[in-house]
């Protein structure tokens, strides 16, 4: 009898690309729930708006590049970046600025550099930086979450829609009257006017842990984060080696000084850190490659985003962060490279 | 005394597999009948091909030499039953390619008359090493595990350099199962080998290794050692994890030690065989048997009933599928080996030979059939898994690249090719083909090389012969010249007057 030949392994492979983008998405959903819970339906529209311009982008690029649309428009990845994108905006920015957002983080950052596998930096975070020097006005707009004072979270879909759209609040509602400062803006405006840490943590935005609302959506993230640890889609390198870096550092300072610094809790729990250390940073594609170098690459993370947290004017620094690290990722590959079966230390 | 449990290390990397060896393993090891004809390849083994000592037409008894070992890395084949030599010519092989090659064909007489000039030693213990030694040698044993490396050559160690013989019974690939069934029932011989291979090298130290999946092994073995006696081995088992049955990989668990890159298991005093070999040596010198069957694995969705079968080497593949039931309709791939190292067959009408451990007939539902390869997305997972603690995901880029260079300094040389990378690479890229081919490309490079490096050194040899030739003529010249001259001779007036002189006499010569 005669049969086909194929190359070993013959033993199908356990996981797909696909398989994995889904887990992405999958583990981002309890922070979805706790974003629209307390800063309402925004999340959603912007993830649809941004979703769409991706998918689009996407094809489109693939067809000009003449690669075949079927498995890459199958595999999530440009999904999991417009998702990604807008968790990082706020829940009423402007649809063109998400747009934009989501368009450049595709076109440029990812198919530029040759598409999937290729980027040099993290898709979305590129975006971001991008909409952030930008338009930073329009990316300072954040509501105060459900509970405090005026709840924009009560918008209903089709206002949330209106103001998405076209700018207009409803009526009886005013942008300086609705847009409130995060955790983290709080932290540096009252750095800045030399308040004392104890009297700026007495504002009410601060809850238990990183802020009202904003403690429940990083909750979210930490939620997800563990899943895609047990899913085995993600390993502890990054988020572990991030976290610490980040804790140890904010703890030196908080320890010198606790009057002018925040709290290590709240650069744990507050801004981006932990959609950072377990969606952003473990990005495979910029992320560093041996394991000794992702705990370098992620280690620098931490202390980058306190370094920008601290000392720019900027008042959160995963994604500036992150990008600076993607740039040293061929360097710390390079000394990082594991020692060989039988091989003496390099 | 052997108790068995020593806690073994790691190795680091490796994936946990489902073994697939309950349905091999229902009844014990049966014996294939004796085919019509057999196919013997001459070369069965790692090392060079054997040299043909009988011709079409004569007749030959069971366990006669007909090859002999032809280098110093080669080994022996022998009759594996009785009959006529056929023919000597190429034939179909188990060989990824699909290739012919040499091959003495044996049709059977039915008879199975042995050949009877290998004697039995009865006390292995008295007999001086170097006559053990030999009997591996003659018997054309080589390791069973799958590699087939001339057992005697692997044996061929300086003196005192091993402290412990391992044997391997890991048998970490999925399916594979014919070690199982080996050690479950004849674990007095495997035990009677190791110590004969202990006698060999001269140690006093000896561990039989066993995944924790076969516990009855484990019994069968330990049972043996103390029925024996025998305190000077081990038996350990050790955690199932594939690759585990690869040498550098079960040294180090059990050691925690590495084989030096270019170096062998003896430098660090370890010696590696696997038990079938053990089984084999101690048959050929308890009973004076050449090497002519093994126990063979013949298995997966794709045939009937699965199951473990003592096979005469030279039996057709598709012999043996019958034996077992035949095809079920879900066959879709012949596998020689498992289903991580072992290569597709184009063809069920190959023979079995020394190193078939096992024939796996998949279905269609048990492999990957799709191969819809994607980028790579740099996930790191085939380093993690990675035994040799290599970087696949940078050498597969360097493999795309063909950058030789980087390849080399990413040790590409030290890939094992257990296919634990692309196991889990969820871009479905065939990361060892890559590998393979990227190897090849060095190794062809590398014989350029020494060619090119050849050929340079022949050009300046010839140069510098001719300069010396030409210095010589000039020499030879210069220096009849002088002695011409010192005899008052002028030497163009010399030749002048010869040919004055012989143009004078060619009336006569013409």
């Amino acid at each position: 009898m005669r049969f086909e030949t194929a190359p070993a392994p013959h033993l199908k492979p356990i996981d797909s690309v696909a398989g994995v983008m889904r887990d992405v998405l999958l583990a981002l959903v309890p922070a979805a729930f706790a974003s629209v819970y307390f800063f309402g339906w925004g999340l959603l529209i912007n993830v649809v708006i941004a979703s769409a311009v991706a998918f689009g982008c996407e094809a489109a690029i693939l067809s000009l590049r003449g690669k075949p649309l079927r498995p890459f428009l199958n595999d999530y990845s440009a999904i999991v970046t417009a998702v990604l994108l807008v968790f990082a905006l706020p829940p009423v920015t402007p649809w063109w600025i998400t747009a934009t957002g989501s368009f450049f983080a595709i076109v440029f950052a990812k198919h530029l550099y040759g598409g999937l596998g290729y980027n040099t930096f993290n898709p979305a975070m590129a975006g971001y930086a991008v909409l952030l020097i930008a338009w930073p006005a329009e990316l300072s707009q954040w509501l105060p979450p459900r509970g405090l004072g005026l709840d924009l979270a009560e918008l209903n879909i089709p206002q949330t829609l209106t103001v998405v759209f076209t700018g207009q609040l409803p009526q009886e509602l005013s942008w300086d009257f609705v847009s409130a400062a995060t955790p983290l803006d709080t932290v540096k405006t009252g750095l800045a006017e030399m308040k004392m840490m104890s009297e700026i943590e007495s504002d009410p935005v601060f809850g238990r842990l990183g802020g009202v609302g904003w403690g429940w959506v990083n909750a979210g993230f930490l939620a997800g984060g563990i899943y895609l640890l047990a899913r085995g889609v993600i390993r502890w390198h990054i988020p572990v080696a991030m976290l610490t870096a980040l804790f140890a550092i904010a703890s030196v300072f908080y320890m010198a000084d606790s009057s002018s610094h925040a709290t290590p809790t709240l650069h744990l729990f507050g801004g981006a850190t932990l959609i950072g250390a377990f969606f952003i940073a473990t990005d495979p594609v910029s992320a560093a490659t041996s394991v000794k170098g992702r705990l370098v690459y992620a280690a620098g993370i931490g202390l980058l985003v306190y370094a920008i947290r601290s000392w720019s004017s900027y008042p959160d620094g995963v994604a500036f962060a992150v990008l600076l690290m993607n740039m040293a990722v061929p360097l710390i590959d390079h000394f990082t490279k594991p020692r060989t079966y039988g091989h003496a230390q390099p | 005394m052997a108790e068995g449990i020593i806690e073994s290390g790691r190795f680091p990397g490796g994936v946990s597999l489902p073994a697939h060896t309950e349905e091999s393993t229902k009844e014990p090891i049966a014996k294939a009948p004796v085919p019509d004809t057999v196919v013997l390849p001459l070369h069965q083994h790692i090392g060079a091909p054997a040299t043909p000592l009988v011709a079409t037409g004569e007749q030959v008894l069971r366990g006669q030499p007909i090859a002999q070992a032809s280098a110093f890395i080669s080994a022996w084949v022998h009759a594996s039953t009785s009959g006529t030599v056929v023919a000597v010519e190429n034939r179909p092989v188990a060989h990824p390619s699909g290739m012919t090659a040499p091959c003495i064909v044996i049709e059977s007489d039915g008879e199975d008359e042995p050949y009877r000039e290998f004697e039995p030693i009865e006390n292995y213990a008295e007999a001086e090493p170097v006559v053990l030694h030999e009997r591996v040698r003659d018997c054309g044993i080589v390791g069973l595990g799958g590699a087939a490396f001339p057992t005697s050559v692997k044996l061929n160690v300086p003196q005192q350099s091993v402290e412990t013989l391992i044997l391997n019974g890991a048998e970490c690939e999925p399916y594979i199962s014919c070690d199982d069934a080996l050690m479950r029932e004849r674990a007095d011989s495997i035990v009677r080998g190791a110590e004969m291979m202990m006698h060999i090298v001269q140690t006093l130290h000896g561990i039989i290794a066993i995944e924790d999946n076969k516990p009855e092994a484990f019994e069968a073995l330990r049972t043996a050692v103390d029925a024996l006696g025998e305190a000077r081995i081990d038996i350990v088992r050790v955690p199932s994890v594939y690759p585990e049955g690869g040498e550098k990989q079960l040294i180090q668990m059990l050691t925690d030690k590495e084989v030096p890159a270019d170096g062998l298991p003896a430098d660090i005093g370890c010696l590696m065989q696997n038990v079938a070999t053990a089984s084999a040596v101690d048959d050929a010198i308890t009973l004076g048997q050449a090497l002519i069957s093994r126990v063979v694995t013949v298995t997966g969705g794709g045939v009937a009933r699965p199951s473990n079968l003592e096979v005469r080497f030279g039996t057709l593949f598709s012999d043996l599928i019958e034996l077992c039931g035949g095809y079920t309709e879900d066959i879709s791939r012949l596998i020689m080996g498992g289903p991580m190292m072992g290569f597709a067959l184009a063809s069920d009408e190959v023979p079995v030979e020394k190193a078939t451990d096992c024939i796996l007939a998949a279905a269609a539902a048990e492999i990957e059939t799709r191969y819809d390869e994607m980028p790579c997305i740099r996930c790191g997972e085939c380093a993690r898994v990675c035994p040799a603690s290599l970087l696949p995901q940078q050498l597969y880029w360097y493999a795309r690249a063909e950058d030789q260079e980087r390849l080399q300094h990413y040790d590409l040389m030290d890939c094992i090719e257990c296919g634990c990378c692309a196991y889990v690479c969820p871009s479905h890229i065939p990361l060892v083909q890559y590998y393979r081919h990227a190897k090849s490309e060095i190794w062809i490079a590398g014989q350029e090389r020494i060619r090119a490096d050849q050929s340079r050194e022949r050009y300046q040899l010839r140069e510098r012969r001719l300069e010396r030739q030409e210095a010589g003529r000039a020499d030879r010249l210069e220096h009849k010249a002088r002695r011409l001259k010192e005899k008052g001779r002028d030497p163009i007036q010399e030749i002048m007057d010869r040919v004055e002189h012989r143009n004078d006499d060619s009336g006569d010569s013409s």
